[in-house]
């Protein structure tokens, strides 16, 4: 039933009528209809430009890439994505605010936008940055991941990894291990998957967990096992060394020897379910090489999805 | 038309007639009519014929409000506020008298540059008692001369910005302290606790992933310190607390006869975490929105964030914030102090985390206090007693609308409102989040030992 009801529009292309914040903060500014619009727009724009005919939606557009920590993935995924649109792209080479230097985000953002750029995308080592960027400049902001609070994009291209693997969100149920109290990548997904009908299941230390006992539809688990047990899907997030040291976990093995993801352990879950991770991987510490190597892992469609995401994106937040 | 005076202006001869008068010192409050002459407060029959007489019918007219704490920023942080500016601005709030912090660049822990800030205040636009650095350079470690200074008439000792980390040290200053009368005025939080932290630990810093600050970083130091105070015999003043434990303790100790007292500001009774993400509700309001649920609803993208909620201890929890205003109400805590910090703009307009700590306060706190007391969470006479005549009895001033009393005095329309507008501050920095809200209570006038350091309205007066 849910099959005919998906194929029956397919004549209708995604809409790429625009969203209507000038920004794309966080994901608990769009509605279910804005997100899958977003998802829905990348499954088209990831198909055409396979065969090299993306419509060049952001040909007016300049957009700047401002990341202020560093970055691989994230960033060339937005290069790749804005280029592909026919966007011009520009590296913007900014600092986070320090008392001892003259300029401020917001300084430094006010002069680069007067060179023409309409789009920044900024990734930036303190929460709630690109809102305060936001407030301060003309041009539109893409929050490519801002402290411990946001990481919309990734949110955005987790969601379409799990759709297809598991055809719908509706009644599954995800679980999440490691550090949640300081992922980005960990809240914007809360917000994402429960918009989208799942229940997320929490696992991790009792400090990187404890604080999200209250999210609606979150469920803490005490170990491992029970996180795991028929699980539709599996998402294990990086391990920060140095906030591992200041406490939430003794050390790295005993983190791996709780917590690490094993075939095994994988084995609790429903038979198939995909294994998660939004990358780079400490491989040894949140999850064995082999299981991400392996057959059920969707690391690689992570990365992947990344630039349709951010095609769809930034096509939704063009001017 | 407003116009401000000052402290070393010729003192006023003036009668209000048909104010409401609200005398904490007595427990009155009254329909009369009230004189100034030469200072201090007179009979009506007192003054020569010839005197202006204005009608203050509907207005009321109190003892002048008294903050223990204010960072006035001079000398160092001239840029953020001045001497002048910042009496101006205590003058708008209806303040008289205002402790002025030592944190200052240099700190004031030596006589000179405690002299140095009297001298400069002496035609401030109210008093300014100096509250001296506990120790030297604020580092923590050794004594200033408290003796010396306590001659010069400082307010109490403080590292305030920090408090004395080391329990020996605190012990040893509160030993020396008892038998001068003065109080260790302790910003109680334990850095261990509290370095790295930009907000109140709870669901809304969780949501918007900012570090959070545990209460129990205030509640270790009160504890410690009312243990020290307790073997010492020294006081210990708690400023800015901002939890309920922090006020469970402190009211323990109380009934235990430990010489402990504690202030609040009016920010962490009004306002609450909310306000980070976005929210503008008071705490005594029905939650809506993101205080409501704090997982639930979008945060408000134009307003979470905004650094001028970033302050130290930062803004509390709801429950807290009614526990606050419940320690207020019952005695528990004796005085409202604002903490007005005033930081520039480049200190201000900056991320979240890297902002200053600090919001301006003395323009607005009576307006808040009258909020609370609208609310029907406080007492007028109450609010009055904590804003002017407990907090000046602390600092050894006296506060009364006696015939014969030096005449301080604040006079407001607590029915009138206004907005909170950039331009109609009179402090030197804007840091607050109050910009753009609507308040109630308007000063009218304000008189310290007897000139008139702020007139709104009130022209007839001279």
């Amino acid at each position: 039933m849910l099959d005919i009801a998906d194929s029956a529009p397919a004549a209708a292309a995604p809409s790429t009528d625009r969203w209507p914040d000038r920004h794309l903060l966080d994901i608990d500014q769009l509605s279910r209809a804005q997100l899958e619009q977003c998802l829905d727009l990348a499954v088209e724009l990831r198909e055409q430009r396979s065969r090299r005919s993306a419509p060049r939606l952001l040909a007016d557009e300049i957009v700047g890439l401002a990341f202020c920590e560093p970055s691989t993935r994230t960033r060339v995924s937005f290069q790749l994505a804005a280029t592909s649109l026919g966007a011009e792209v520009v590296d913007l080479p900014i600092e986070a605010s320090s008392v001892t230097k003259g300029e401020s985000l917001a300084d430094t953002l006010r002069t680069l936008e007067r060179t023409g750029v309409t789009i920044i995308v900024l990734r930036h080592p303190m929460s709630g940055a690109p809102y305060h960027a936001a407030r301060s400049i003309g041009a539109r902001i893409v929050n490519a991941g801002d402290g411990t609070h946001a990481h919309p994009t990734q949110a955005l291209l987790d969601a379409l990894t799990l759709r297809e693997a598991l055809g719908t969100l509706e009644g599954k149920v995800i679980t999440i291990v490691g550090d949640i109290a300081h992922s980005r990548v960990a809240r914007s997904n809360l917000h994402a998957l429960s918009m989208l009908g799942a229940s997320v299941r929490l696992a991790g230390p009792p400090a990187w967990v404890g604080p999200f006992a209250s999210w609606p539809g979150v469920q803490i688990a005490d170990r491992l096992e029970d996180a795991m047990a028929g699980a539709d899907a599996v998402m294990t997030l990086r391990i920060q060394f140095e906030r591992a040291a200041a406490g939430g976990v003794p050390t790295l093995r005993e983190y791996a020897s709780r917590w690490g993801i094993t075939e095994e352990r994988m084995r609790l879950a429903r038979p198939g379910a995909p294994l998660l991770h939004p990358g780079p991987t400490n491989e040894g510490v949140e999850v064995t090489a082999a299981l991400a190597a392996g057959p059920r892992s969707l690391i690689g469609t992570q990365v992947s999805n990344g630039v349709p995401i951010r095609m769809a994106a930034l096509a939704l937040l063009a001017p | 038309m407003s116009r401000f005076g000052s402290i070393a202006d010729t003192p006023a001869t003036f009668a209000l007639t048909g104010a409401r008068l609200i005398d904490p010192s007595s427990g009155t409050d009254v329909i009369g009519d009230l004189a100034v002459l030469n200072g201090r407060i007179a009979e009506s029959t007192e003054l020569p014929p010839d005197v202006s007489r204005v009608d203050a019918t509907g207005l009321i007219a109190t003892p002048g409000l008294c903050d223990l704490h204010a960072h006035l920023r001079e000398p160092g942080m001239e840029g953020a506020e001045t001497i002048a500016t910042g009496t101006r601005a205590a003058a708008h709030g209806g303040y008289t008298t205002v402790c002025a912090m030592p944190n200052t660049d240099p700190p004031l822990d030596e006589q000179a540059r405690v002299a140095w800030v009297l001298e400069r205040a002496r035609d401030a636009a109210c008093r300014v008692r100096v509250v001296a650095a506990a120790t030297r350079g604020r580092e923590g470690e050794r004594a200033t001369e408290i003796g010396e200074l306590a001659r010069m008439g400082i307010a109490g000792v403080s590292d305030d910005g920090q408090a004395v980390a080391s329990g020996r040290v605190a012990r040893g200053l509160l030993a020396y302290l008892g038998p001068l009368g003065l109080p260790l005025i302790e910003h109680a939080e334990d850095p261990g606790l509290a370095n790295g932290t930009v907000m109140r630990a709870g669901p809304i810093a969780t949501r918007l992933g900012l570090a959070g600050w545990p209460p129990s970083a205030e509640r270790t130091i009160v504890e410690r310190d009312i243990a020290l105070a307790e073997e010492t015999g020294g006081w210990i003043h708690f400023t800015h607390l901002s939890t309920a434990a922090a006020i469970e303790a402190v009211r323990r100790a109380k009934a235990r006869g430990v010489r402990v007292t504690c202030d609040v500001t009016p920010h962490h009774l009004a306002l609450t975490d909310a306000w980070v993400a976005g929210d503008r509700g008071f705490a005594w309001e029905e939650p809506a929105g993101v205080a409501a649920e704090p997982f639930g609803t979008t945060v408000a993208p134009r307003r979470a964030y905004d650094s001028a909620c970033r302050v130290n201890p930062p803004l509390a929890s709801r429950a807290d914030a009614l526990a606050l205003l419940a320690g207020l109400a019952d005695g528990t805590i004796d005085a409202m102090a604002t903490d007005h910090a005033p930081h520039p703009p480049e200190r201000k307009e900056v991320e979240f985390a890297a902002a200053a700590p600090g919001m301006i306060g003395l323009e607005t706190a009576l307006s808040l206090g009258l909020a609370a007391v609208a609310a029907g969470c406080l007492g007028m006479l109450r609010l009055l007693e904590a804003m002017a005549t407990t907090p000046a009895r602390l600092i050894g001033e006296e506060r009364s609308l006696r015939p014969g009393s030096t005449a301080d005095l604040v006079v407001f329309d607590a029915r009138a409102t206004w907005r909170v507008e950039a331009a109609g501050l009179a402090s030197a920095s804007v840091n607050t989040p109050l910009l753009g809200m609507e308040l109630p209570g308007v000063v009218r006038l304000t008189v310290a030992s007897g000139r008139i350091t702020y007139a709104d309205g009130l022209d007839t007066i001279n």
